[in-house]
């Protein structure tokens, strides 16, 4: 009983205990951590591409190494772009955010200057720097596998207000503003979402799973397929553009019947 | 000869049957109705003719539309707010919860037949119908035909113009889809900020706490029978007031206020009249087949909780959204009670504007002091002040209307939407001011140029040298019926205060006559004439009367 009693209280247990705990919770946050890029599906080769193509495109706001740059006065010109990941790369190349045509309250969407084995070589290149979000998983970008219901619901509870109930886009403060989804590919809605580009919040795996994220992309193709049934939508802008409608197209067209009716016969 | 004969017979037959079926029937009815009498007083009935008459016509067929689309939206909407499970038609919405109210639109948009084009029909011509509406109302405001004896007539029509929106706010509100839902929303917070009752008036209408539901039955009997029926009802007044103080005209040789120059209501204006319903009829039927309004499945069920950007109520909603956010978040707290100037402020200012339009008549009736019966109507140029108060007061609606569409500007525009805020701020003091004086010095700018036009005529740049070196433009004098009406019209002169007339009504004279010009008197007219004549003689004794010019002559 002594021996045992004296051998618990062994100075280095304490250490020993703390060891084990540190292994533990170390090795718990690794299994249960973001998962990282896939760095592995990325070669060397790809990197090193990746980031002669970043100093040439990139670094001037974003660093030499992305860690992001400020000016003498302390303005971002570019932010850290360590731990952003592939999927950030992706969908700012991919839908030519990125590079910035000109600085202002936002980028930009143009026609992507990078085509895809250079968006993958930038995203190579970013997710070496740092794990981040990866590439979404083809599954769930297919619309057939989502739920456009309850996609619908998250959709007017998470996005419509920013993005418009129709997805036609919407104004922010100070000439931000959150874009169209008219168009846009079911992996960059994916990656918008996983990211949170620009001024758009990020909505992670914990708080819109994959499969939600799935459901929203299952919603707004199921907005595309639909259409206006009832006919020109007028920019699914609502009542103001309906109101600018009835004032201009329907008053000229019931003045012009008022003047031919009011005017004598000759 | 004899194949023409018979069928020459039987053409001048068929009309004589015809005629005296219709005599027989007519008399039939006379005999028990003694209808006779009326139907040939409003058959009779005088009206004159021009288009910007007509705007209170197209307002009365879209009311008639919006009943007979109406009546058979009824036939298939629910108002109810239980909540159902979707199995409609429509994918995206499968198994959703939603109202009973929000799943019968769905119904009869996708699965009626006809139900799609009954609701953008019935949509539309709301839309139409307050368009018409103000612009019918716009008319007569700057012509002046709310004078005496039409001041009645101008607040029944007035208070229609109230009741639309009372009613297109209310069947906005009935689908219970998010976008109306939180129009909704947006009265109960107007209703909330009134100090001390407006939280008792919410619960009041709303049967408890909002959202509740008791609304949209409530709001069902609102829209389909209180409204419609007071509408109906003003309706028959304003045309019976119409009726009886005769339609006004605009000025010209022989119209005076004592006479109505135009046609007959029968047959031409029942023809004209007729006609001109199944164009508007067919001008809404046709933008309602080619143009969506209100996707409420888009919009989704209502919920309390989302708002979509680009949220805003239909078009003569819209100022009232304006206010609201054009002023600032003013909030103070007194003996624990919030009291929101940011909500009471653009009350107060909404119902400000209103009031202008509804009592307006009398005010000007005070500053004139005119009690005679006007049946001629005024050119909106020869009253400055008036037609800048009006085109004033459609500045500050509109820069409301424009607050209320800030995201929308900025957005396709890429503004900044503070930027907008503030520039509207700004400009709903700023513009009212400048646009009225603008307006006002413009109106006196063309009675200067049409008093010169009166005298003189129109000048024909076409100038003659005289053999002392004097030139003359030749004028080409206008028509005595031309005339007539740029010289026809009142003048009025401010007031001095005392002898009867307030300091108060002296200055409302000044403010309003002012800046005058005076109209073309007799006399001057007469010198204008003989100067002419005396000007022409000189000109014929040089050109011989052939006033083409040298460039033409050689062409020769």
């Amino acid at each position: 009983m002594k021996a045992l009693a004296a051998r618990r209280h062994h100075p280095m247990a304490l250490l020993v205990i703390l060891l084990l705990a540190l292994v533990a919770t170390g090795g718990l946050y690794a299994a249960f951590q973001p998962r990282t890029a896939q760095a592995e599906t990325y070669t060397a080769d790809d990197i090193q591409q990746g980031e002669a193509l970043f100093l040439a495109n990139c670094a001037t706001c974003h660093g030499r190494s992305g860690e992001g740059l400020q000016d003498a006065d302390g303005n971002t010109l570019g932010p850290s772009l360590i731990g952003v990941g592939a999927a950030a790369v992706d969908f700012q190349v991919g839908t030519g955010r990125m590079p910035m045509e000109n600085s202002g309250a936002q980028a930009w969407r143009k026609p992507p200057q990078m085509n895809e084995e250079q968006t993958r070589q930038l995203s190579a290149y970013v997710a070496s720097l740092g794990p981040g979000p990866s590439l979404p998983d083809e599954q769930y970008l297919d619309p057939a596998n989502g739920d456009a219901t309850k996609g619908g619901e998250i959709f007017r509870i998470n996005c419509a207000m920013c993005h418009n109930a129709a997805g036609a886009g919407g104004a922010l403060t100070r000439g931000k503003f959150a874009p169209t989804l008219d168009g846009v590919e079911p992996k960059h809605v994916y990656e918008a979402m996983e990211t949170g580009p620009q001024n758009m919040p990020v909505f992670n795996d914990d708080n819109l799973t994959a499969q939600d994220k799935n459901d929203v992309i299952a919603y707004l193709h199921a907005l595309e397929e639909n259409g206006s049934p009832g006919g020109l939508s007028l920019g699914s802008l609502g009542p103001v553009t309906e109101g600018l409608y009835a004032w201009t197209i329907i008053l000229s067209l019931l003045t012009a019947c008022a003047v031919w009716l009011g005017a004598k016969a000759k | 000869m004899t194949t023409t004969t018979p069928s020459s017979q039987k053409q001048d037959a068929q009309p004589g049957r015809v005629a005296r079926l219709g005599a027989v029937g007519g008399d039939w009815l006379d005999q028990r109705t003694a209808g006779g009498g009326l139907v040939k007083f409003l058959g009779r009935k005088i009206f004159p003719d021009h288009w910007s008459f007509m705007f209170g016509e197209v307002a009365l067929y879209s009311f008639v539309i919006l009943l007979v689309s109406g009546t058979f939206l009824t036939m298939f909407f629910v108002p109810s707010m239980d909540e159902v499970v979707y199995d409609g038609v429509y994918g995206p919405m499968q198994g959703a919860h939603m109202s009973r109210a929000f799943e019968s639109t769905l119904h009869l948009s996708f699965e009626v037949k006809g139900g799609l084009l009954f609701r953008q029909m019935h949509h539309w011509a709301a839309l139409v119908f307050m368009v018409a509406i103000f612009v019918h109302m716009f008319r007569v405001f700057f012509t002046g035909a709310f004078r005496k004896p039409r001041e009645l007539n101008w607040l029944v029509g007035f208070s229609l113009m109230v009741l639309g929106m009372v009613a297109g706010f209310s069947g906005y509100s009935l689908p219970d889809d998010v976008l109306s839902g939180n129009g909704l929303r947006v009265v109960d917070g107007l209703m909330k900020g009134i100090p001390i009752v407006g939280t008792y008036l919410s619960m009041l209408l709303f049967g408890g706490e909002f959202p509740g539901h008791d609304i949209i039955p409530r709001l069902f009997t609102i829209h389909i029978l209180l409204v419609p029926a007071a509408i109906l009802g003003l309706i028959a007044i304003h045309l019976t007031l119409l009726v009886l103080s005769k339609h006004t005209h605009y000025p010209g040789p022989g119209r005076t206020d004592r006479n109505v120059v135009g046609f007959p209501v029968f047959p031409v204006y029942a023809a004209k009249a007729g006609g001109f319903f199944f164009l508007v009829f067919g001008i809404i039927t046709l933008i309602s087949a080619t143009t969506a309004i209100n996707a409420v499945w888009i919009y989704g069920p209502y919920d309390p909780s989302p708002v979509s950007a680009g949220s805003q109520p239909d078009w003569y909603m819209l100022w009232t959204d304006g206010g609201l956010r054009l002023i600032p978040g003013w909030e103070f707290t007194i003996f624990g009670y919030v009291i929101s100037l940011n909500i009471l402020l653009p009350m107060a200012i909404y119902g400000g504007l209103l009031a202008f339009l509804a009592l307006y008549p009398f005010l000007e009736a005070w500053v004139t002091g005119d009690d005679r019966e006007h049946h001629v109507l005024d050119l909106p140029y020869n009253n400055p002040v008036r037609t800048g108060l009006g085109v004033a007061w459609i500045t500050i609606y509109l820069i409301l209307a424009l607050g209320a569409t800030n995201d929308l500007i900025a957005l396709k525009l890429h503004l900044s939407i503070n930027d907008l805020t503030w520039l509207f701020r700004v400009s709903i003091f700023v513009a009212p001011v400048l646009v009225f004086y603008i307006t006002k010095r413009l109106c006196i700018a063309m009675q200067r140029h049409k008093r010169g036009l009166a005298l003189h005529g129109v000048e024909t740049s076409k100038v003659v040298r005289m053999p002392n070196g004097e030139m003359l433009e030749i004028h080409e004098p206008l028509n005595e019926y031309d005339r007539w009406v740029l010289v026809q019209h009142d003048d009025f002169r401010p007031l001095k205060a005392g002898k009867g007339v307030s300091a108060l009504r002296a200055k409302a004279t000044s403010f309003f006559f002012k800046d005058y010009i005076s109209p073309v008197t007799p006399a001057e007219l007469r010198e204008a004439l003989d100067h002419a004549a005396h000007e022409k003689h000189e000109i014929d004794a040089v050109t011989g009367g052939d006033y083409t010019v040298p460039s033409a002559k050689v062409g020769h």
